[in-house]
């Protein structure tokens, strides 16, 4: 199983649990824009936080940006940036 | 602390075009904000809100998920009267203070008092919450030309 496989199932459940999107998590499309599936910015933050639990990182201020949440590739090339990743 | 070249750089680009008034609003329902704060505890807390924030909210679970949510609400309204949403920057420096007679006002820090590029004294906020649910209003003048500016 690559890392990006299994990076990205990885933020598809933290989406699913704290995203509040109004489609299916787990089969949203990589690219697909996270707040127009319904993610609020209150919501992005629990993301954001549950990220860093699940990943063992933490996102700097510069990082704290929209576009940054705003899908899954998004999202899994800001981690990927972040130094001390852990992927389970 | 100084302010990095670029930050004024930003923020000389950001006033630019614009002469009207920013407003932003946001609503947030409290019992969301109360199950952050159950599920991240106070890596959520400290993570959003300064030291004096979370010591306004109190200790009384109800009233503290409450008034966490109007201050949430207030960052976010921040983020939209200024066009911050793309420019990385810390909840804490945008920090709601209690003042003497009760009421709030917005007070900006670092980054994003450098990208507002206003007067923290002519910042407008405005809170309430009812029903479940804590919005918020800011609003600023139009950004304001400094010296470092014109150049």
């Amino acid at each position: 199983m690559n890392e990006v496989f299994t990076i990205d199932n990885m933020i598809r459940r933290i989406l699913k649990d704290h995203g509040r999107l109004s489609q299916d998590a787990l089969a949203i499309q990589p690219e697909a824009d996270l707040y127009q599936a319904g993610m609020t910015s209150h919501a992005s933050v629990n993301v954001m936080l549950a990220l860093e639990g699940a990943f063992d990182v933490e996102f700097p201020d510069h990082m704290l940006k929209r576009s940054v949440f705003a899908s899954v590739v998004a999202i899994r090339e800001a981690i990927t940036q972040l130094p001390g990743v852990r992927v389970q | 602390m100084p302010v990095p070249l670029v930050l004024r750089e930003n923020a000389a680009r950001a006033v630019v075009g614009s002469r009207r008034t920013r407003v932003g609003i946001d609503i947030v329902q409290v019992s969301r904000i109360d199950d952050s704060l159950h599920q991240f505890g106070e890596r959520f807390a400290r993570r959003l809100f300064t030291e004096d924030e979370l010591a306004d909210a109190g200790t009384t679970p109800a009233q503290r998920a409450e008034r966490l949510a109007a201050r949430f609400a207030a960052k976010e309204a921040t983020l939209k009267a200024f066009d911050l949403c793309e420019s990385g920057i810390d909840w804490r420096e945008m920090e709601v203070r209690r003042l003497a007679d009760g009421s709030c006002a917005l007070h900006l820090h670092g980054k994003a008092a450098v990208l507002a590029a206003t007067n923290n004294d002519d910042i407008a906020l405005s809170l309430s919450h009812d029903g479940g649910y804590a919005v918020a209003i800011v609003a600023a003048p139009p950004p304001q030309f400094s010296p470092s500016f014109a150049d």
